[in-house]
């Protein structure tokens, strides 16, 4: 075990799986800068920079997967995928139905997302609930360093699409090159545990769609990925000095869902709080809402996320994005017999 | 007619020092997020916003804030949007890379290439609405690798609409040098898509607004759509805080947290070649040179400095630069006062 920060430990599983595998290549915008400690390690050829063609080269990745390569291609941010989505919609995500399932895109798609630091609306967006609506693509949103590189370990032996979504705010060299920019006067609400925890070495894969328990709880289930996990921890200590006791579940990848570990806390908590950075509408709340639902499972809910289109300001910011003081009025109001 | 480089000048000395002060407001941690300058292509922006008219339409980048500022957008409002206030230009809801301005037809996004198809609507909208104004895409020359750029100029081509294109070359995209990401022809690719061409030295405010005037002219009486490339230096590099800038302005504070990690990885057992390594460590240290030691970033890539040099006539210039300083200071104070809790 190791101590590690975010993005150092997805940069590390990356690494090794590379030294393993000579099938794996890294390229995208600014990768010879970004990634400079693979490109030492493994030249040229393996570690590219593109340019500004997200079209184009997210697209090209689905073929050169499909050929034998196994790339990870990095979009500078989930907002970015929108100019390039096509590849992830028409092409990456129908490639085994489409061949009847003897062909398959082994893609790995590194995507930075998640607000926190004031830019913007068009740059801290998360939209892994708008990927995972798509059948035949793997999202997967870590709240650990851990996590980060267990499910990266498992992404590069995946055979099909995977969408690694790595949150800005957990990441240090993300929210210092795009949030701080060497500057002390700006300070962020960094989860410590997300940001920097023990890992293992070696590396082992961590299986999609495997939730993890956070914290255990009796009268209430907090369900969340990536920052919000922390949120609703924070949450958790608030609700337990009002005499609540939370159980919280980190879901670890949007799709697959762990819909059987949902449904056993739901069913012993009675309660659901859906806490979700991403949009509000047709995402991962409603479909937490319905895997309880479809189960019959007799449940109170509620839900904690980002409604509107994020403001810019950072104090409307921080009340656009699910907060533990949100998360924890949500709790009081399920635990008080409120919603139903 | 000839340029009235006194006015120029107050334009892009007024946006200098606009920009200059969203900078110390950036490190004092008023201004959040990315803040991306447009200090270095301020004769780009004076000459072709100088040629504009009524009813023109403006598609901008994410270096927004000269082009706003010499179209009239009032400062204050701009500043206070950089901060955050409810009385900003977008109420605070924007932000510095999506600025608007409805009363002006001008809106930004920090999309690369999104100006393109921006430009394109706008320029629509004039030839169905407002017979004889224009569009104009602002972007950098790292867009014009992004599809939805190139297809725009096809389509303003096709529609035959009043587009103008200006390509604002700094030689960069992000961190890469463009010659290395970029095939082909820039002003090619745009002749191939049936638009008419100019080159021009983008320091030269003088030569810029000549040729906007070329290319609004025969834009304004219906002929093709025009490409427009200038060449420039950003001087603060892609954005504010710059990683590859500081580590060569601070070198001690930021080398060792580049250096380490570098090293170890190169040491690591596993991975490419020796040949391999030492090829990937070759690009890594050529990548940050280039960046550091841009030449074009001192007084010779400056184009305010250019244009000073040419005003003899020291006391008027003397006197419209403390004009300026008093304006953009007021505004500044104004936009604090109702910052302050």
């Amino acid at each position: 075990v190791r101590m590690m920060r975010f993005s150092e430990a997805i940069d590390d599983a990356i690494s090794e799986a590379m030294a393993e595998d000579p099938r794996i290549i890294v390229y995208g915008e600014d990768v010879p800068l970004l990634r400079r400690n693979l490109l030492v390690r493994f030249g040229g050829d393996r570690v590219r920079g593109a340019p500004i063609s997200e079209g184009a080269f997210l697209a090209a990745g689905v073929t050169a997967a499909m050929a034998g390569l196994r790339p990870i291609v990095e979009v500078y941010m989930a907002d970015f995928l929108g100019v390039a989505v096509d590849a992830l919609l028409n092409h990456a995500s129908k490639v085994r139905t489409f061949s009847g399932g003897t062909w398959t895109a082994p893609l790995v798609v590194r995507v930075p997302c998640g607000a926190g630091y004031g830019d913007g609306g068009q740059h801290g967006q998360s939209l892994w609930g708008w990927l995972a609506h798509i059948p035949g693509l793997v999202v997967a949103v870590p709240s650990t360093p851990a996590d980060a590189g267990g499910l990266m370990t498992a992404a590069l032996r995946h055979e099909d699409p995977v969408v690694f979504m790595e949150h800005k705010l957990l990441s240090e060299s993300w929210l210092e090159f795009l949030g701080s920019s060497g500057r002390r006067a700006v300070s962020f609400d960094v989860p410590a545990e997300g940001a920097r925890g023990p890992c293992p070495r070696p590396w082992q894969p961590l299986p999609f769609g495997k939730a993890i328990c956070r914290r255990e709880g009796t009268d209430v289930t907090l369900a969340s990925v990536g920052v919000g996990v922390h949120r609703a921890l924070e949450a958790a200590v608030l609700l337990e000095k009002d005499g609540i006791s939370a159980e919280v579940l980190d879901l670890r990848s949007v799709s697959p869902l762990d819909v059987d570990a949902i449904r056993a806390s739901v069913s012993r908590t009675g309660g659901l709080v859906a806490v979700d950075e991403d949009y509000q509408g047709f995402g991962l709340t409603g479909e937490l809402a319905a895997v309880v639902a479809e189960a019959g499972i007799p449940a109170r809910f509620a839900r904690v996320a980002t409604s509107a289109t994020i403001p810019y300001a950072r104090n409307l910011e921080a009340q656009a994005l699910p907060s533990a003081e949100r998360i924890r009025r949500a709790g009081m109001g399920l635990a008080q017999g409120g919603t139903t | 007619m000839d340029a009235d480089l006194w006015s120029l000048y107050g334009l892009m000395f007024r946006s200098r020092l606009f920009e200059e002060a969203i900078t110390r407001l950036w490190n004092d941690g008023l201004i959040s997020g990315e803040m991306h300058l447009g200090t270095g292509e301020e004769a780009i922006d004076a000459g072709i916003v100088a040629q504009l008219r009524d009813g023109d339409a403006m598609a901008l980048d994410h270096r927004n804030t000269p082009a706003l500022l010499m179209r009239g957008v009032d400062a204050v409002a701009i500043l206070r949007e950089l901060l955050g206030r409810p009385s900003g230009l977008c109420g605070g809801l924007g932000g510095h890379m999506h600025l608007a301005s409805r009363q002006h037809l001008a809106a930004a996004s920090g999309i690369v290439g999104g100006t393109g198809p921006a430009g394109v609507g706008f320029a629509l909208a004039a030839k169905t609405l407002r017979p004889g104004t224009l569009a104009v895409s602002f972007f950098g020359e790292g867009a014009m690798n992004q599809g939805m750029l190139l297809e725009s100029m096809n389509l303003a081509s096709a529609w035959k609409l009043p587009a103008l294109f200006v390509c604002k070359d700094d030689g960069w995209s992000i961190t890469a040098a463009s010659a290395e990401m970029t095939g082909g022809d820039l002003a090619e690719r745009a002749r191939g898509l049936g638009l008419e061409t100019a080159e021009v030295d983008g320091l030269d405010v003088e030569a810029v607004w000549a040729a906007a005037e070329v290319a609004m002219s025969g834009i304004r009486a219906g002929g093709k759509p025009v490409f427009l490339r200038a060449r420039c230096t950003h001087l603060e590099g892609h954005f504010l805080g710059f990683q590859l800038l500081r580590a060569v302005r601070e070198p001690l504070k930021e080398a060792g947290s580049i250096a380490v990690p570098l090293a170890g990885s190169l040491l690591r057992p596993g991975g490419g070649s020796l040949a391999e390594r030492v090829s990937g460590l070759r690009e890594v240290l050529a990548r940050m040179r280039a960046a550091l030691a841009d030449p074009a970033r001192g007084e010779a890539g400056d184009p305010v400095a250019r244009v000073r040099a040419r005003l003899t006539d020291v006391a008027r210039r003397e006197s419209v630069e403390r004009d300026v300083e008093r304006a953009v200071a007021s505004a500044v104070a104004e936009a604090l006062e109702e910052h302050a809790p």
